[in-house]
């Protein structure tokens, strides 16, 4: 499998690590894509460095966010800080299996096919080190074998650990190539505002013309949303979210209801989301431990008698979650609440039968 | 040999044009007109039908000089990355000086498709004025005219058949250019008005569609409401193509359930587009006629879910083209694999262009319609992410394609699974498809994608590059390996001065080179012109100082070379050189 990936991406990472502790898998995985950490051109072979405990245990990297490469910081994601680990030794084992994926023909004779390339750290002392060795590698291009071994600036930290290509030749070649600047920084920016969807999506700077669409086209869906979503304050296209509360929680969260089609969906989803809660709640109502609450339990607390959901409509009205039908409620829906059922009386008939058996 | 020639020379002219009639495609008549002089001759007189990719590359006198009799004339002026913003707005591609020079030499013209040209409203006057048996016009992704040329066209061309217009920008000026057919008017046969954003003489439109009787294509815009395309379809039963306006309604209403009434009296509708208001609670007035569709555009329709989308797909069972929007999610993409057996062309865009949101489609969905529909040749998939495996898997799925464009929405985004650029899955494509004319790679990619590129893709004309690459080797397996290779573009990837120079030959068998935020330096772009006289060789600088000399060793930032007969243009705006 491969190795443990360098750099987080995904959606809402940024969100969640400024704001959860280093032990909220929940957080993170309520978020439907998971967590992926992704290895651009060796822009963040530096922050590998101090993710090094986390290449360790594989099971865990697609959950632990390695925080500090996820701080919004100004300089390039793999900017070294004095904090990083120095000794980070580069992932260098070679994916053979990649080769069989593919039997293409071998390499030609005569060409010099790739061979295991360097990207340059992308921190700013390299980079300027980097700019004159480019210039010179060009001249020397078509010498076969005499790729020039361009040491400037490289960590041995800062092999590019997803992009062996040694697996093709004979692997004796350890020529190292330097990335193009200019291509490097464009990367990086995209990487930066890659991870900062939800929060600020005003603030993502677009690489000019990508992804590439007719202007056209992309004036014509912006206008379209806006006259589909009824629902005002979504920061973008096609998104719709709306705030959902539940009492006793210290803080409110947001979903987008968009993302589900049934009712039974955005059950789940909030389900996954608030279940920290409950655990806690039972645990100073005295219920069973931790331990020992299962998610069968977690369900029967939110379906069945402790919990009913709720939201306020247009007309600012709490109504039950369920009455109408999946569009009807989408369009009308303003926030979400989740109640307890004690709370709940005088919304559904079955919260007010629960209540008065507990009573 | 001889006696061949004798021959041929037996045949009367009238017999050779006759075989000529039967020749269509633009290229066999090319390779015709090369035989031999009399063959070239008889050809020429009697082409009807010109195709110019580049209308910088030859000017109108040599048109009307070789051509004389030519009816049909399709123009193609800016490049293709001026799509998506990377060309200035005012670099080229005016069709005027087209239409001028017909005019004034008599020339017949009937047909007049242009892309990417910018059209004005004097064009499109004179165009009206000058030619009496005018009878179609389509534009697509043009700019630089109102509705006020639009009216020109319907007032003046007596015999139109076809007004398509795609995607244009145009200045709408609510002026009522649709009441300007005059009632006279009957010979409409396509009318497509989607891409206008103000408000349509919804009466004159109803007229205008009742006598139309031969009317068989019809694209509504946004301003069309409900009501009027249902008193629409009541005329036009017999209608093969429809795009519709506004899909918005109470479903409970008379008006809707009219509509349902007049859309199953539709037999022939083959073709299905528009959507883009829409209430989805309508979308089940259309499912009677999904079962005959062959081509579904919900590309503009970001209001339908997926589960809309996914139960509309299931009552198109003959489905050859799809363009839809990535809101369809991999689940959907299932739906379609077992459902559209017969699908060809499938284009799947993106919904969430500032980066909010879930929707989008990955590998799965691609090779699960890779999976399912064999026929597949032509693709376009704006997906969040991909993997050499899928990719390789839909190769071995789908040799067939001749068209093949993946657009990961990171432009560098490595495999998802393996982290590996993406390479070996697009040399997939490559090796397998031996068809393959058009590729556009996306993702992280070394030079190692391209040297498979090189090696396979044999049949290759036209080839999209953007972030990928380490070295100008990259790009010379490309121009060494693809020999019929016609439109190179490449943009924000490593490739320099060596790579540019070192054939400097062969970009005169190609049409185009495009390169932008590579790494070609001022020097080089002269020495290619210098080397290459039948060149166009064109810097564009936009927003910077015009330097009276700039050095040669500054790098270029947009470079446009084409091969030309007619040297340097003489409209080029001051921030375009021509070296």
């Amino acid at each position: 499998m491969s190795p443990p990936l360098l750099g987080v991406e995904g959606q809402d990472q940024c969100n969640v690590s400024l704001m959860a502790s280093s032990a909220s898998v929940d957080t993170v995985s309520q978020n439907g894509l998971g967590l992926k950490e992704r290895n651009y051109l060796g822009l963040s072979d530096c922050s590998s460095v101090d993710s090094s405990g986390v290449s360790s245990v594989p099971e865990e990297n697609k959950n632990n966010l390695n925080l500090k490469a996820t701080e919004l910081r100004l300089g390039l994601p793999g900017s070294q800080s004095p904090e990083r680990d120095p000794d980070f030794s580069p992932l260098s084992s070679v994916k053979l299996d990649e080769k069989q994926l593919f039997p293409l023909v071998p390499s030609k004779d005569g060409i010099c096919l790739l061979s295991p390339k360097t990207v340059v750290s992308g921190n700013k002392r390299g980079f300027a080190d980097t700019v004159d060795g480019f210039l010179e590698s060009k001249s020397t291009i078509f010498t076969e074998g005499n790729w020039i071994f361009n040491a400037a600036g490289s960590d041995t930290g800062s092999k590019l650990a997803g992009n062996m290509l040694s697996h093709r030749s004979s692997g004796t070649q350890s020529t190292i190539k330097t990335d193009v600047p200019a291509k490097a920084s464009q990367e990086c920016d995209n990487k930066i505002n890659g991870s900062n969807t939800n929060s600020a999506p005003a603030a993502k700077a677009q690489v000019v013309g990508w992804p590439p669409i007719r202007s056209f086209r992309k004036n014509t869906l912006a206008s379209t949303s806006k006259n589909n979503d009824e629902v005002d304050g979504k920061p973008g296209p096609g998104t719709l979210f709306v705030k959902v509360s539940m009492d006793g929680a210290p803080y409110l969260r947001k979903v987008d209801l968009k993302t589900y089609s049934t009712y039974q969906e955005l059950s789940s989803a909030l389900e996954k989301m608030f279940s920290c809660f409950i655990i806690g709640q039972c645990g100073s109502e005295g219920a069973p431990s931790r331990e020992t609450l299962s998610e069968s339990k977690l369900k029967d607390l939110i379906h069945g008698s402790e919990y009913v959901l709720t939201y306020e409509d247009k007309d600012g009205d709490w109504m039950l979650v369920g009455d109408v039908p999946w569009e009807m409620f989408i369009a009308s829906c303003k926030r979400l609440k989740i109640m307890k059922g004690s709370d709940a009386i005088g919304l559904a008939p079955r919260a007010v039968e629960k209540s008065k058996v507990r009573n | 040999m001889c006696l061949f020639q004798s021959v041929m020379n037996y045949f009367p002219e009238e017999v050779l044009e006759h075989v000529f009639d039967f020749l269509t495609s633009h290229r066999d008549r090319n390779a015709v007109s090369l035989v031999c002089k009399s063959w070239y001759s008889v050809e020429r007189f009697s082409r009807e039908k010109v195709f110019i990719g580049n209308c910088y590359a030859v000017d109108p006198e040599r048109l009307i000089a070789r051509f004389p009799r030519v009816r049909s004339l399709t123009l193609k002026g800016k490049p293709h990355f001026a799509d998506f913003n990377l060309v200035p707005h005012d670099w080229g591609g005016y069709v005027y000086p087209w239409i001028e020079a017909m005019a004034k030499n008599g020339i017949n013209l009937e047909e007049l498709r242009l892309k990417r040209m910018v059209v004005s409203d004097e064009s499109l006057e004179l165009l009206a004025k000058s030619f009496p048996n005018f009878k179609s016009l389509v534009l697509v992704s043009c700019d630089g005219f109102s509705t006020d040329g639009l009216a020109a066209i319907a007032s003046n061309c007596r015999f139109l058949r076809e007004l398509d217009l795609q995607e244009n920008e145009v200045d709408d000026r609510k002026g009522q250019w649709l009441s300007c057919f005059p009632d006279t008017c009957t010979s409409l046969v396509s009318l497509n008005f989607a891409c206008l954003k103000g408000e349509a003489s919804v009466a004159a439109l109803e007229r205008l569609v009742a006598r139309c009787r031969n009317l068989r294509s019809l694209r509504l815009n946004h301003a069309v409401p409900l009501d009027t395309l249902q008193k629409i379809l009541v005329q036009a039963p017999q209608l093969n193509d429809l795009g519709t306006g506004t899909f918005v309604h109470d479903p409970d209403s008379d008006a809707y359930c009219k509509l349902k009434n007049a859309i199953k009296k539709c037999k022939s509708i083959r073709s299905l587009s528009g959507f883009l208001d829409v209430n989805t609670r309508c979308l089940p007035a259309v499912y009677p006629i999904c079962t005959n569709l062959t081509s579904l555009n919900l590309s503009y329709a970001p209001g339908i879910y997926s589960s809309e989308l996914i139960k509309l797909i299931c009552h198109c069972k003959k489905l050859e083209r799809l363009w839809i929007l990535d809101t369809i999610g991999d689940k959907g993409l299932d739906v379609v694999a077992s459902t559209c057996k017969e699908l060809q062309e499938l284009r799947v865009f993106p919904s969430d262009l500032y980066g909010v949101g879930n929707a989008a489609v990955t590998e799965e969905g691609l090779v699960a319609v890779s999976a399912g529909c064999p026929k597949l040749n032509s693709l376009l998939y704006f997906c969040q992410q991909m993997t050499n495996a899928a990719l390789i898997t839909v190769a071995k799925n789908c040799p067939n394609f001749i068209r093949f464009r993946l657009c990961t929405l990171d432009p560098t985004i490595p495999d998802a699974v393996t982290n590996q650029p993406l390479d070996e899955g697009f040399g997939a494509i490559v090796q397998s498809c031996k068809g393959l004319k058009r590729l556009s790679v996306s993702g992280l990619l070394t030079d190692q994608v391209f040297l498979y590129i090189g090696m396979y893709a044999e049949q290759l004309e036209m080839l999209s590059i953007a972030f990928a690459g380490d070295s100008d080797k990259g790009m010379l397996y490309v121009l060494n390996g693809c020999k019929k290779l016609k439109k190179l573009e490449i943009r924000d990837s490593p490739f320099g001065n060596v790579a540019l120079l070192a054939d400097v030959g062969k970009y005169e068998t190609m049409r185009s080179l495009w390169m932008s935020s590579c790494e070609v330096t001022f020097g080089a772009c002269k020495t290619l012109a210098e080397k290459m006289p039948r060149l166009n060789v064109e810097i564009i600088n936009e927003g910077e100082q015009i330097e009276a000399s700039p050095d040669d060793r500054h790098r270029v930032e947009k470079m446009y070379l084409y091969r030309t007969l007619v040297g340097p243009r003489r409209d080029a705006p001051d921030f375009v050189w021509t070296l």
